[in-house]
């Protein structure tokens, strides 16, 4: 998608098409010819894996949809139907099912790359908002994706969730009514959940597209965060990161496939196989694990509007981080404090992810307003100052350089 | 060796965020133990004997007062299930009576079950089912295996494990069997001697230890033809394994088939990664 193509459509029906539709072109500087940094490692394979998810996710939705059933009455027994009657439908809703866990497993990984490297920094600001527009988009798709069993917890989860938007100040309680479409989770909830459930993924699927068209323009990032500087730095994606990206998305499966076969219920609660019932309220209501660290930051305040608004801006405050790191610097490689500070993050957010499974009471309470405060000084005083205060690594001067310094700093050990 | 070390410190994040997900599920009470299921595993598979034995204590003990309205006779004969011959479900299905079309007259008709037909559930509404147990409501069991969890305890073969470790060891030894413990626990788990209110009874398994079903099960309450002891426990594990089978009636084929897939991804990723690295030979990087 950037600069003029090199392709040189090789038969007569192929040109004829170029000269009306260079699509041939396109295809070609961007997924054949596109150049890429020769010294990307394996945490770069996980855009690939994720295009892979969002591919397996629509495709097996599809076939599902062909024998779901939305409406209260038949919308559990309908996703039995599929377990029970339906040909291979068990295989179906158990990659679907756990296929949402390994979407936001990759993508975890993908954001945590992305902020290991600076991968949000000048010039990719862009795609990296676009990627947090994505993730608003599949926590929305996750979330109303899991109300459609219709069991228990995908009852009591609608329930839950939606009743935060009645924190709003004068109009909360019209506008969760407007959301449900009467005045309780009901048939009409259900519906549009399932239309927006359908919806999103295609939505996703066009920022997917707008993501992927930025970084055919700036390029993409590397482990050294310093930009190509000749064709030497690089190579063609074609066959050098089809090949390695294949080979990632396949052990990838193969760790899905383990889920799927061994462990298909091991993500899910055990009460979403009882039926939704509006008047049996589970122990314990707790959404699905890619929603914890929020929930617990969600939980953490004490007021319900505090909670709701700290748990939206835990995720808006990512739009600003290229703006709030202040470092010229990208990779953490080159930034001795960034890096520390950057796992101490990351441990934050597992540990509210943890917290966000645990009641909301006591030493849990403390706790997940300790690392809340933590995450948010992370954004508003952590990256600001560091990126005055430290003292960053010489960078090497090229790709190249730095590939054949890391050759002669492991030859000796051989 | 940067790579590898935050390799494994995400794998280590990851863990503890999935093991919230185990923890949450397991909720409080009474650890329960590890019982060896014939289905648990990568090779696991139902016993068929078992469950037949498991279908003649639901038919004669649980279906008095449980429906299971998701299974259906034909399920019975199919493959992977207890594989009863099918001219012997035909008969069974026979001694039900259920509601056909309406005649002529429009008058509602009665006909025997065929094998079509999802078992007849034993009361006709919630009401009539509060009605004779006390006010309380039986709860279908078509998927009680999978709706049920408890706390995992000590493993039969592992001694106590923390947390973290015990959801590893879950996880590679794909334990999915909380479910059926819990059944077996509980089917087990009955005490007399301990003071109960009218009308329900001491379970230490039960969350809130008191249920107001009675100890369904006592030794020689269902009558075995294959010299399998008539015991409480081997009722208990024969119909559990039943009610798995009625949760998870595919479960064999699954087990089967991932382990065909998993073969055939790994010599595929081998393949993929020695083409990579003789693509990759010429490029420093």
């Amino acid at each position: 998608m950037s600069g003029h193509s090199t392709y040189q459509p090789q038969n007569g029906i192929m040109k004829w098409v170029e000269e009306r539709l260079p699509i041939g072109g396109l295809v070609h500087s961007s997924f054949i010819a596109y150049p890429v940094p020769k010294n990307l490692n394996y945490w770069w394979t996980f855009g690939g894996i994720l295009a892979f998810m969002l591919v397996c996710q629509i495709l097996t939705g599809v076939v599902l949809v062909m024998h779901y059933t939305p409406h209260v009455d038949f919308a559990f027994a309908s996703v039995e139907h599929i377990m029970r009657d339906v040909n291979y439908g068990w295989l179906l809703r158990y990659i679907h099912a756990n296929g949402a866990s390994m979407f936001f497993i990759a993508v975890y990984i993908h954001i945590f790359r992305g902020l290991y490297y600076g991968s949000y920094k000048s010039p990719r600001e862009i795609i990296w908002m676009l990627g947090v527009i994505i993730f608003l988009l599949m926590m929305a798709t996750g979330f109303m994706g899991y109300v459609l069993p219709w069991g228990q917890m995908s009852f009591w989860g609608a329930t839950v969730i939606t009743n935060l938007f009645s924190a709003i100040p004068l109009v909360g309680d019209p506008i969760v009514t407007w959301l449900w479409g009467g005045f309780a989770v009901d048939n009409p909830t259900l519906n549009r959940f399932f239309s927006l459930h359908y919806l999103l993924p295609f939505m996703i699927a066009g920022v997917v597209g707008l993501h992927i068209w930025a970084f055919h323009v700036a390029g993409n990032n590397n482990p050294t965060g310093i930009e190509p500087k000749s064709s030497q730095d690089t190579v063609p994606f074609s066959p050098y990161y089809t090949l390695k990206d294949l080979y990632a998305i396949i052990c990838f499966m193969i760790f899905f496939a383990w889920f799927v076969f061994f462990l298909p219920n091991f993500m899910g609660h055990p009460d979403n196989y009882i039926p939704a019932n509006s008047l049996v309220t589970p122990a314990h209501i707790v959404p699905e694990w890619y929603f914890l660290p929020f929930y617990a930051i969600l939980r953490a305040v004490p007021d319900k509007l505090g909670g709701v608004l700290l748990m939206f801006a835990a995720i808006a405050i990512l739009l600003f981080l290229p703006w709030l790191d202040t470092s010229k610097v990208k990779s953490a490689v080159f930034r001795p404090l960034y890096k520390q500070f950057f796992w101490i993050f990351a441990i934050v957010c597992v540990g509210l992810g943890w917290l966000g499974g645990k009641p909301a009471e006591g030493g849990y309470v403390i706790a997940s307003r300790i690392l809340t405060a933590y995450y948010f000084a992370h954004f508003l005083i952590i990256l600001p100052l560091l990126g005055l205060i430290e003292r960053p690594k010489p960078l090497p001067a090229s790709i190249s350089e730095a590939v054949l310094g890391k050759k002669a700093q492991e030859a000796p050990a051989e | 060796m940067l790579m590898k070390s935050s390799f494994r410190s995400i794998a280590a994040a990851l863990t503890i965020v999935l093991s919230t997900s185990g923890a949450m599920a397991a909720g409080e009470g009474v650890p329960l133990t590890k019982q060896d299921w014939s289905f648990g595993g990568v090779f696991g598979h139902f016993d068929r004997g078992q469950l037949q034995r498991g279908y003649q204590v639901y038919k004669e003990v649980c279906a008095a007062c449980h429906s299971m309205d998701l299974v259906a006779f034909r399920n019975l004969v199919q493959e992977g299930g207890p594989q009863f011959s099918e001219d012997a479900i035909k008969t069974v299905a026979a001694e039900y009576e259920v509601a056909g079309e309406p005649d002529e007259d429009g008058e509602p008709t009665f006909r025997p079950a065929i094998l079509a037909d999802r078992f007849p559930a034993p009361f006709p509404n919630e009401q009539a089912a509060r009605a004779s147990n006390n006010g309380a409501l039986p709860p279908d069991l078509s998927l009680i295996a999978k709706a049920r969890t408890g706390v995992a305890g000590p493993d039969v073969h592992v001694e106590p494990l923390t947390d973290l470790t015990r959801f590893i060891w879950h996880t590679v030894t794909n334990y999915q069997e909380s479910g059926p413990d819990y059944l077996y626990a509980l089917l087990t788990g009955y005490d007399d001697e301990k003071e109960a209110p009218e009308g329900q009874y001491y379970n230490e398994y039960f969350p809130g230890y008191f249920l107001s079903m009675a100890a369904p099960l006592s030794d020689e309450l269902v009558e075995y033809t294959d010299g399998t002891p008539m015991t409480v426990d081997q009722y208990a594990r024969d119909v559990t394994a039943f009610m798995m089978w009625t949760a998870e009636p595919h479960l064999e084929a699954r087990k089967r088939i991932g382990f065909q897939v998993l073969i055939f991804l790994i010599v595929f990723a081998g393949l993929l990664y020695a083409s990579k690295r003789k693509l990759w030979a010429s490029v420093d990087h």
